[in-house]
């Protein structure tokens, strides 16, 4: 059995196979279901009513996907620079960091200056914790998957350290945890009494503007140009070290905008489960959405149902939550292989 | 004769492609077949067919009147087929005697009798005019020695037929005429040798009959005796060619100019290299491959920093070099490598085609680009340069290699350079490209760009050049007008002659 590179990707093939592939991680995932004993189409049905069946579920789907959607595009900006961020998790919580230090009332700023202050400072931060591997990569040679994916604990030990001291709200009965933001800092609401916030909306937008540097800009174009070849775009004359710096840049900005809208517009403060795994959850939206930027958004909508829908059916199917990882899991595999079939055929032979 | 290899009715196919159309083709004791094609005629598929890379669709392979089992390389080599690649497969660090034991000795055996191989490979070198030191460390010895110990590895395995493919690319001329004397050796011994090349010389000076392939065709078998060269191509190609002439043009000022350019990197170095390209003028330079001739187009693409001397264009000396610095002043770089360095695979004709020009007002304007002008230009070249390709849009790593030539043609040749340097650009072509190729140089030429052409083929260089330097290890020759040098010469020259041995002033 080998690969064989095909002369030419059919449109028809780029639709089907992707199509096909996550068909068959239903199937596969319906196995695992039926292997516990529960009945699959009943369990896929509690799955889909609990992530869009009603008008709560719904939001708290979109709810959960904001976060998503940011890392996503951290992972995807930077995947197609091919810089290997794993990072997301430190990044993020770089942003979280910032807002809690800055808008719970160090900065007594009406709302319209406050908020995008916070953005920016929080991207800032991001994007200065990417910077340093970035740095070592491009200067020593230092591979940036093993010092990205490091630096996620030391920042998380970091964090760990700030709401044990400076940052431990005074009033919170000894719980590791930060003051609430003020009330300026607060992202609205979309929708009164629900928790779906204003982070969605930027988180949307994020997406479209960086679809638009992607297609549209010299930068855009550069990144690319690294990622397929470093080789020949030095060659033509394009800054390679200074374009995966400026890739640093907006990747951790963008993972450090989930953390920002974690804190701002749900959480209200800085705590240490902030984050269920956000950052690592973005690199599997971003390979779902083949670092599309556009793509993110469906893809992070995409797992957060899953798991939100899979949350909602184990409390009345008995079926354990975990098989949305599982869901997850296959689909990405299912993902990955269709994208190489319609890049390669196999022959047997 | 009696035929020891025959092949019936091979038929390959890669998807839509017919690599190998029917052919069949017999091999007789104590012959040498030349097979002849362009690149992409199917010689490579048909000779890994043979040594079971790949299978065949259909036909069937016979050695000495017993079929051969298909897609074992293990069979072929048992039937006493025996390879000789293009790009050696020897291990560097070890010794000519492990490199041509390796492999052979039993699996279960915690000792190997070195002793008998030794007396084996000195024996084989002695009848075979093989003469080679067993001791001596591969990354030691020259290419043209690593190449007797591939085939002193094919003879120790007992081959009997062997397949040399492309065996002269890496040889100065004299080290191909005596490999040619050696293999005229081996026939009178008995074995019978395939010997693949695009070369029509060599074909004509070590062959006893050829086969010439073209699109997957078997297109003729023939004779040598007798056959001329402008014949060979003519059913090569399948239409009659023109040879590249180039007109008298009295050279013009100083353009760019060299001044003991010194450089080193790994196991290459430039050696204060002084050389002054004039307007209107090809100037070529020889060598054998690794004799500094890629560090010194990397200086002037602007992609190393000499460590000694110094750069001037039209008399200004440039200070620090980058790629963009060295596009700015007009130099047009064709690399030697189109895939790695020339082109961006994945991307788009368009968007490779702005790759040097991305950031001007010509295609940019406050970092955003301008996509429908860059396709204009794409479109534009694709017109031009007549590129094969389905639009602006294809991605470029589905081009032949002759229509990325154009694109990266059409590229650099876009705002009318004043400095063209050419690194290899004929390698691996077509003769249709080779002649599209020699004709832009000479175009660029025409205008007044000074040329400066790197390359492996002679006859290219001394058809196109003014003036040809030779490099070796790292110094350059004085310039020879075309006038008065011949291959042969340059040949010499390429082995060594005539150059200062002054290695030791680098041995720090």
């Amino acid at each position: 059995m080998r690969l064989e590179s095909r002369d030419s990707r059919p449109l028809a093939l780029v639709i089907l196979y992707p199509v096909i592939s996550l068909f068959l991680a239903g199937l596969f995932c319906g196995f695992l279901v039926m292997l516990s004993g529960a009945s699959p189409l009943s369990v896929f049905g509690l799955i889909a009513k609990g992530a869009a069946g009603s008008q709560f579920a719904l939001f708290e789907t979109l709810t959960r996907a904001t976060p998503l959607i940011f890392t996503g595009l951290a992972a995807a900006v930077a995947f197609r620079a091919k810089l290997w961020n794993i990072g997301g998790e430190a990044q993020l919580y770089a942003g979280a960091v910032m807002t809690a230090v800055l808008g719970t009332g160090l900065l007594p700023l009406p709302s319209a200056v406050l908020i995008p202050l916070l953005i920016v400072m929080a991207m800032l931060a991001g994007a200065l914790v990417l910077s340093v591997p970035t740095f070592l990569k491009t200067r020593f040679g230092v591979d940036e998957v093993v010092t990205t994916l490091l630096l996620n604990f030391i920042m998380i030990l970091f964090v760990s350290m700030l709401l044990e001291g400076v940052l431990k709200d005074p009033s919170g009965m000894g719980w590791p945890q930060s003051k609430k933001v003020i009330s300026e800092a607060v992202l609205p609401r979309l929708i009164e009494g629900k928790r779906l916030h204003f982070g969605f909306v930027i988180a949307v937008a994020a997406a479209f503007a960086v679809w638009v540097i992607d297609r549209k800009s010299a930068l855009g174009y550069e990144m690319r140009a690294v990622g397929f070849n470093p080789k020949a775009a030095n060659f033509a004359g394009i800054p390679v070290n200074r374009v995966l710096a400026k890739t640093a840049l907006l990747s951790g900005g963008l993972a450090a905008l989930a953390g920002f809208s974690e804190v701002a517009g749900l959480k209200g403060n800085l705590t240490l489960d902030l984050s269920p795994g956000f950052g690592y959850t973005g690199i599997v939206v971003a390979m779902l959405a083949l670092l599309h930027p556009l793509g993110v958004v469906a893809a992070a909508i995409f797992v957060a149902a899953v798991f939100v829908g899979a949350d909602a059916m184990s409390r009345s199917a008995g079926v354990p939550s975990y098989i949305a990882q599982v869901m997850v899991a296959a689909s990405l595999l299912s993902m990955v292989t269709a994208v190489m079939l319609t890049r390669y055929r196999l022959r047997w032979r | 004769m009696p035929a020891v290899l025959r092949l019936s009715g091979i038929t390959k196919r890669f998807g839509a492609l017919l690599a190998n159309d029917n052919i069949s083709l017999s091999l007789g004791r104590g012959e040498i077949v030349g097979l002849l094609g362009e690149n992409g005629a199917g010689k490579t598929t048909l000779m890994n067919i043979l040594f079971g890379h790949y299978l065949a669709d259909e036909g069937s392979i016979e050695v000495n009147g017993k079929p051969l089992a298909p897609g074992s390389p293990r069979d072929s080599l048992l039937a006493g087929i025996g390879m000789v690649h293009q790009h050696f497969t020897l291990a560097d660090n070890l010794s000519v005697l492990d490199n041509i034991i390796l492999g052979t000795e039993p699996f279960f055996s915690l000792s190997s009798d070195r002793r008998a191989a030794r007396a084996r490979i000195a024996k084989l070198g002695e009848d075979f005019g093989l003469a080679i030191n067993p001791d001596a460390v591969v990354a030691n010895l020259s290419v043209g020695e690593r190449q007797r110990v591939e085939i002193l590895k094919a003879l120790y395995r007992d081959a009997k037929i062997l397949i040399l493919d492309e065996p002269t690319a890496v040889l100065t001329p004299q080290e191909s005429t005596a490999l040619f004397d050696t293999l005229r050796r081996f026939a009178e011994r008995g074995l019978s040798i395939i010997f693949i090349s695009h070369k029509l010389g060599e074909i004509l000076a070590a062959c006893s009959r050829v086969a010439v392939l073209r699109s997957g065709k078997l297109v003729a078998e023939r004779d040598v005796a007798g056959a001329t060269r402008n014949e060979l191509a003519e059913i090569m190609v399948g239409r009659p060619v023109a040879p590249t002439k180039t007109e008298l043009q009295t050279p013009g000022a100083v353009v760019l100019s060299l001044d003991g350019l010194s450089v080193r990197r790994g196991t290459q170095q430039l050696d204060g290299i002084s050389l002054q390209l004039r307007g209107g003028q090809v100037i070529g330079v020889a060598g054998v491959s690794g004799n500094g001739q890629n560090l010194l187009a990397d200086v002037i693409s602007g992609l190393v920093q000499p460590h000694a001397g110094s750069m001037s264009m039209n008399g200004n000396r440039l200070g620090a070099v980058s790629p963009a610095s060295a596009i700015a002043n007009g130099v047009a770089r064709i690399p030697e490598d189109r895939h790695a360095e020339g082109l961006i695979g994945d991307m788009s004709v368009t968007e490779n085609v702005i790759s040097e020009a991305y950031r001007t007002p010509r295609f940019s304007r406050r970092g955003l680009i301008d996509w429908a002008k860059a396709r204009r230009f794409a479109t534009q070249i694709i017109d031009d340069y007549a590129v094969k390709c389905p639009g602006p849009e294809a991605q470029v790593r589905l081009l032949s290699g002759g229509n990325m030539q154009k694109l990266i043609l059409g590229r650099v040749m876009a705002n009318a350079p004043s400095v063209v340097l050419a690194n290899q650009p004929t390698r691996g072509l077509d003769v249709g490209a080779v002649n599209y190729v020699h004709e832009q140089l000479l175009a660029a030429r025409r205008r007044g760009a000074a040329i400066l052409l790197i390359s492996e083929d002679l006859e290219e260089l001394l058809s196109l050049s003014d003036e040809v330097c030779v490099m070796y290890r790292g110094q350059m020759s004085a310039p020879l007008s075309r006038a008065d040098t011949t291959i042969s010469e340059l040949g010499l020259m390429m082995a060594g002659h005539g150059f200062e041995h002054r290695e030791a002033r680098h041995a720090s």
